[in-house]
Order: structure tokens, then sequence, then C-alpha cells
């Protein structure tokens, strides 16, 4: 850091007492080395914590105005629209902040997965990002619910009663959920609650993930370790950098959206107000959970991964499991990846699997907006079995048959060449 | 290797596609939604102001009987044009009940600008009661609320045939609408040419009342509209330009490692 602001007697005496100032040094700052040759696929875990800020800031501006009861929520959002100065802006915000977030966040992980992040050491930082997510989805689906629409009403009905699917007490956990016989206005009183206080679980998350992830730092596009001098930069001002520039980009297809496109994400159904008693021809969630409503609902009476547990469960349990599974299962990812070298860049068969995953998780999340009939319901389920086929099979098999490319020496050595 | 993916990729795709044409009709009408140009649609959209003028006179004269703009005040005219003293006299054509009073009882007293648009039934069972049945829907949202909404709803307001296709019976009190979810609708044609006499002399085709109306109620929907057009472009210019500086400066910052 520069010693001149260091010596700064003001400076001087809170270092003394707390010592901020190096702490921001060495996390973001010049005392923080980074791999020198981060491509922009490194922005985007960045660009989810500028995300996450966003939707707490906008979050807490609009619960200043917002009603949680079932009389009055649809009336106040759409009074925050109207009457409250520059509500129309923040509520858009958040509305379209959530779809950006989890843009960014899937873009992230998927980048993890391409390059290896999860492998030794920083299986923590993995693990923590996968809780993150966990926590995101928890926080988007209630607070989808907040605005009482028609869609809002009938995802929550939806997605709660899959815990009646828990044999014996499935029907009782799900009484408990609502606090009533029916998603009503007890219901959306804890889901706003919840959805108040789980950002700031994500944010004790984030912390942690940062926490592990600067004890052995980032990964980089080579996938080996930055062992020599030349192979790190300073974070500041190189990445500090290329981070704002990353933002910049960003906040213009954000704000494209917020100001040009504003329900694009959403469905029209929710600008109905929430009636028990009509039911929307097509309940979809929001596009970020498609996929894993595809998993779900490919759990049929004569789907072929389900014949073996028929004996076992119903159908709908066994969705809701694999639901949940396709998401935990990420959790063992660095146990179930066999190979010792982390980037794709150098495991010629794996890159071409990557691909063939990213595309079936497409699939699914295409298959999981479209109604289940006819062969939807066929893709979807070859859809889902791959998606398990990968994460079970494939990639322990690779890793152990696969045979790498060499791996450069060092970073520097590969860059600078 | 490779083939064998780039096949299996083929096969996925060809799949995908069979499954699109093949999809099933789903609960809309049986005819495909034309499309319209709206003012208001494209980065410096706006809405037109005798339309929406004229849109305001045909959602009174025509649609308040049944449907209500509860979202909207009579105050907002303001932002489209409307002089307050118009205001005040468009609201003060309406009975509100407000209360209660110093005795305690409720009393009649004529709308203001602060008020809401009045609701033409008390309730939902006085409005389905007056509509066999029916419940006809507030209008304030009806653009945002279904899909290409202003499109949907000009091509419902005109989409209406006097006589159901052979084969289909329509139920009681029930017209034929090439647009409505399964053809059916409860609200009887309501516009045909000349159902109002403009104010500003425009000719009313069935044609121009329905352009009027969605007009109007896109604006109800969005009356933010505007301001988020305008808005929209210094923001997006800010950022531009600011992303311009900060990717210069980072190709500056980074060129000593190049």
């Amino acid at each position: 850091m520069a010693s001149k602001f260091m010596e700064n007697p003001v400076i001087k005496w809170v270092e003394y007492r707390l010592p901020i100032f190096s702490f921001i040094d060495h996390s973001v700052g010049s005392g923080y080395p980074t791999p020198r040759n981060l491509n922009y696929w490194w922005n985007f875990g960045s660009l989810a914590g500028v995300a996450l800020v966003i939707m707490i800031a906008s979050g807490i501006v609009l619960a200043m105005s917002y009603t949680a009861h079932v009389d009055y929520a649809f009336e106040s959002v759409e009074r925050i629209m109207r009457d409250v100065n520059y509500g129309w802006l923040i509520r858009y915000i958040h509305m379209n902040g959530g779809s950006m977030f989890f843009i960014v966040v899937y873009i992230h992980l998927f980048r993890g997965m391409y390059y290896g992040s999860y492998k030794a050491p920083r299986e923590i930082v993995w693990i923590m990002g996968v809780l993150i997510l966990l926590a995101m989805m928890a926080t988007a689906f209630m607070g989808y619910v907040l605005p009482w629409g028609q869609m809002s009403f009938w995802g929550a009905t939806v997605i709660t009663n899959l815990f009646s699917a828990i044999p014996l007490v499935g029907d009782a956990i799900v009484t408990w959920l609502w606090g009533g016989f029916s998603v009503d206005n007890p219901t959306l009183n804890r889901f706003y609650a919840f959805h108040y206080l789980l950002p700031f679980v994500i944010f004790a998350l984030v912390f942690i993930h940062l926490w592990a992830l600067h004890v052995h730092r980032s990964n980089n596009p080579l996938g080996v370790e930055a062992k020599a001098p030349e192979d790190s930069i300073p974070f500041h001002p190189y990445y500090t950098m290329k981070d704002l520039f990353g933002m910049g980009v960003f906040m213009i297809i954000f704000m494209g959206f917020v100001f040009y496109a504003p329900n694009f994400f959403g469905e029209p159904d929710n600008y109905i107000k929430a009636n028990p008693l009509v039911t929307p021809p097509h309940i979809v969630p929001e596009w970020y959970f498609l996929p894993f409503y595809a998993i779900l609902r490919a759990f049929t009476a004569d789907f072929f991964m389900y014949w073996p547990i028929s004996w076992l469960m119903s159908a709908k349990l066994a969705g809701v499991i694999a639901m949940f599974a396709s998401i935990l299962l990420l959790l063992v990812l660095p146990w179930l990846d066999r190979s010792k070298v982390r980037s794709a860049k150098f495991r010629p068969i794996y890159k071409q699997f990557f691909w063939i995953f990213f595309l079936d998780c497409l699939v699914l999340g295409y298959i999981g907006a479209k109604p289940a009939e006819g062969s939807f319901i066929i893709i979807g389920q070859l859809a889902t079995f791959y998606y398990f086929f990968h994460l079970i099979i494939l990639i322990p098999l690779i890793g152990i048959l696969e045979r790498p490319r060499p791996i450069p020496e060092s970073i520097s050595a590969a860059v600078t060449k | 290797m490779k083939k064998t993916l780039l096949s299996a990729f083929a096969g996925l795709a060809m799949v995908l596609g069979i499954s699109l044409i093949g999809a099933p009709a789903q609960a809309e009408g049986d005819t495909a939604l034309p499309y319209q140009d709206w003012s208001w649609s494209g980065p410096f959209g706006t809405f037109e102001r005798a339309a929406l003028r004229r849109g305001l006179q045909v959602y009174s004269e025509v649609c308040s009987g049944c449907h209500s703009v509860k979202l909207v005040a009579y105050r907002n005219l303001m932002d489209i044009g409307f002089a307050e003293d118009e205001v005040k006299t468009f609201a003060a054509e309406f009975e509100v009940e407000d209360g209660p009073d110093a005795d305690g009882e409720m009393f009649t007293r004529p709308a203001v600008p602060a008020d809401r648009f009045v609701q033409p039934f008390a309730n939902e069972n006085a409005a389905r009661a007056s509509n066999n049945g029916a419940l006809p829907p507030d209008l304030s949202l009806m653009t945002k609320a279904r899909k290409n909404g202003a499109d949907y709803v000009y091509a419902l307001l005109t989409g209406y045939e006097e006589e159901a296709p052979e084969g289909i019976d329509l139920l009681e009190g029930m017209s034929y609408n090439h647009y409505f979810p399964g053809n059916q609708i409860a609200m009887a044609p309501p516009i045909d040419d000349d159902a109002v006499e403009y104010a500003d002399g425009t000719e009313a085709s069935k044609e121009q009342i329905a352009r009027d109306v969605v007009t109007f109620l896109a604006w109800a929907a969005e009356p933010e509209l505007e301001e988020r057009k305008r808005l929209g472009i210094k923001v997006l210019i800010f950022l531009l330009v600011l992303t311009g500086l900060l990717y210069a400066l980072k190709r500056k910052i980074w060129a000593d490692l190049h």
C-alpha cells in the first residue's frame, strides 16, 4: 500500500487500534497477490457481490413502502409503482436485479466447473458457494411470493406442497409451513420475514466464501498454482480496475432491462392479484428455477429412473428428492472429480462433456418452461437422467480414464513467453 | 469421439425441433395475435396525447359501466396534459362514499382529484349479479397482465364474430371471439363503428376506438413509462461513457503487463 497514506497521523492512529487499512490492503489491495492470467470469466464473482449489495439496498427501500398482508400486498406494490417517488425504478431494479444476480452466479458456477476451481485446496470455497446458491434460491422463491400476484400465490402453493410428499408427516409439515391450511396471510408474513433475513445470511456466507478464498487465493485459467512472484500481480490496481470495467458492462445490461424491458423476465400473470379460486393455466416458476423444476417434474410413474425405487416411495417424493439432490450433489463435486488437473484447457475429454452438461442444463431450463405433455416429458426425463449421469458417473470416470495434456510449469512461463 | 458427440447434438436438436412443431395448442384463442405499431413502443416512445384523451372518453362512455380502473387516480390525468380544473370537473361527476361524519353517519360526496377512479360496482357479487355471473376484470393493469397485452386487448376488442363457426355451440349469453382463451367470452361486442362521438371530431371507426382505449389502458398500466424511457436514455449514455473511460483506464493500467 502507498506508504505515504499509511504515514498520515490519523491513519496511523486508527491502524494502531484497528488495523482496518492493512486488512483492506490484504483483501482487495496491493497486498493481495492475484494470478496475472485471470480472464474475464473471473469478473463474475465481484459482479455477484455487486448484485447482492444492489438487491439488499433496493430491497430495504422497498420494504419501507410494502405491506405484508394478503389484502394489501398487491396494492402496496402498485402504490410503490405509481405513487412512491421513483418507486417504479427501485422496484424494477429489485425485480430485474434478482434475475441478474442469478445470471451472474450461474456463470460464476459454470466457470468454477470449467476451470476446476472446486478442487483441493479450494473445496470449502466451493461448498460455501453452493450454500450461497441454496440461500439465494430460498430468498428468491420467498421474494417472488411477496407481490401476491397469481404466480406468487400458485408458485408458493406448488412448491410448499412438495413437502407433502414426505411420508407420514408430510401433510403436517405443509400445514406447519403455511401456518394454516392453505397459502394465506400467515404464509405471506413469514415469507416476508425470511426474505428480509436471508440476504444477511447470504452476506455472512459470502464472507466465509471470501475468507476461504483468500487463504489459497484465486484459481486461474491454467489451473496451476501461482508460485513465483512473477506469477501474480497485486489485486489493486489491476483487478480493482478490471472488476470496475466489468461492473460498467454489467450495469449497462442490467439498466437496459430496468429501463427498456422491465418485465422481460416476469410473468404477465403476476400482474393479476392472487386468487385462490382461479388456477392459472400454466404455473411456471421464475426462469432461474426452471432446470430444477424440470427435474422435479421428470419423475413420473413411468420414468425409468423411478422404476428401481418405485417400491420405496411415490414418484412425487422421488422428484422432490431428485430436485434437491441435483443441487446438493454439487457439494461433493470436489470428491467426485478424481482428476488432479484443474483446468478443462488440459482435459480434452472433460472439456467436451462440460459443454454437453451445460447444454443439458439449458435443455432442462427450456423443458421447465413448457407444459408437461407430449415429447416435452421424454426430453425432460432424458435430460434429467443425463444431469445425474454426468455428475455421478461421467465426472469420476473421466477423471480416472482421461489422459490430460501436459500442464505448464508455471503461470508466468505460459503467459509471458 | 468428436463425431459421435456432434451426431448426439444433432439428434438432440432434432428431437427438440420436432417437439416444438408438435407442441399442442395452449389455452389461447384460435388465431395468432396480430401486432400493431404503438406510439409508446421503442426507446423514445410516448403516449399520443390526443389518443389518450379519446381513450379516456371511450373508457368513460363504453367500458366504465362494467370495468373499473381502480389503481388510477383522477389526479393522474394531470400527468397526461389535463388541466387541474378539467380534472376537478371530471372527478366531480362521480360520487364516492365517505365518512363517518361527526354524527357517525356515512355520506356521499363528489369525487376529488385525489380519489381513485370510482368503480362501477360496490363489490364482486354486485358485478357478477349484473353480468350474467361473469366478473368484468379491473383494467388498471390489463396490458401488463396479458402476454403482449396492448396487442391482445386491441385484438380482443376487434376480434368478435357475430356467428360462432360451425360446430361450436356457444353457451347462453356468450360471444365468439378469435383471441379470447377458449374463444367464448362473456363480454358482448363492446364497440362498433361510431360507438362514441369523439369530442375532437376524429372519425370513430371500430379500429380507431379500440386503438384509443388501448392507448389509455397502456398508460393506466404503466404511467411511469415516459419518465422511465427518458431517464433510461440518460442513465445508459452515462454508463456507456463511464464504461468507456473505465476500459481506457484498465488498458492503461494493464499496459505494462502485456
